[in-house]
């Protein structure tokens, strides 16, 4: 299962993507909206992504983990749209024979996720200003274009 | 030939539209698009240098040839999942 999702993430549905008989174990990652971002209250997140293109990443990261680990059942989905504190945007599940292995390859699916999987996060901040959070300082001080095209959405 | 042209987060925020049909010539690539966007906006091209681009689903660069109907997007850099 790889997944862009609007609803609510449980966890279930990608631990039942993985479970099977041969499992000694199933490592489950859930990455949560935390209250602030350095310090500065965060009031709720919101999330865009571009679902088919960010689905097959995801699916390309379990095909690097099954190369590197030989595990072949690896689970993640990915919520959109405004989350509240303490609610899950993502989670992840690996299941392996042995902890080890499935430990690792969670890690790093989680660390390839943010790397090439086309989501992004915006921080509402408790003020009320909002920003699309920046992996580079400079990025995001954009100033508006000249004009304007037509609306599409 | 035609290609749909899409725009995500901070792109969309600044370009004011999601998404957008362009006519381009035959032999056209990702410049072409980059450099039509410049045309409307200079101050895009700063940005180049840590936006990515896909075609169809995969990153590609600058140089990738496209053919009637791809679909183009700006990937500005990514930040899904939680910061842990």
């Amino acid at each position: 299962m790889f997944k862009i999702t609007t609803e609510v993430i449980t966890g279930a549905e990608v631990r039942e993507a993985v479970e099977g008989p041969d499992a000694g174990a199933v490592v489950l990652f859930f990455g949560t909206v935390r209250n602030n971002t350095d310090g500065r209250a965060v009031r709720c997140l919101e999330y865009e992504a571009y679902p088919p293109m960010a689905e097959k990443k995801m699916a390309e990261i379990a095909q690097e983990i099954s190369e590197k680990w030989g595990l072949d059942r690896v689970a993640m989905i990915h919520r959109v749209g405004k989350l509240e504190i303490g609610e899950v945007s993502v989670a992840v599940a690996v299941a392996s024979p042995h902890r080890k292995d499935g430990f690792e390859a969670c890690k790093y699916a989680m660390d390839r996720l943010k790397q090439i999987v086309p989501i992004w996060k915006r921080e509402i901040w408790a003020d009320g200003a909002a920003e699309w959070v920046k992996p580079d300082a400079v990025f995001f001080d954009a100033p508006k274009p000249h004009k304007t095209g037509s609306q599409t959405d | 030939m035609n290609v749909t042209v899409k725009y995500f987060a901070v792109c969309h925020e600044m370009l004011d539209r999601s998404e957008e049909e362009m006519d381009l010539p035959e032999g056209a690539t990702v410049k072409t698009i980059l450099k039509r966007l410049e045309e409307e906006w200079p101050e895009i091209a700063e940005f180049y240098e840590v936006m990515q681009m896909s075609v169809n689903w995969e990153y590609a660069t600058e140089n990738t040839e496209l053919t009637e109907g791809d679909e183009v997007a700006l990937i500005p850099p990514v930040t899904g999942g939680s910061d842990v």
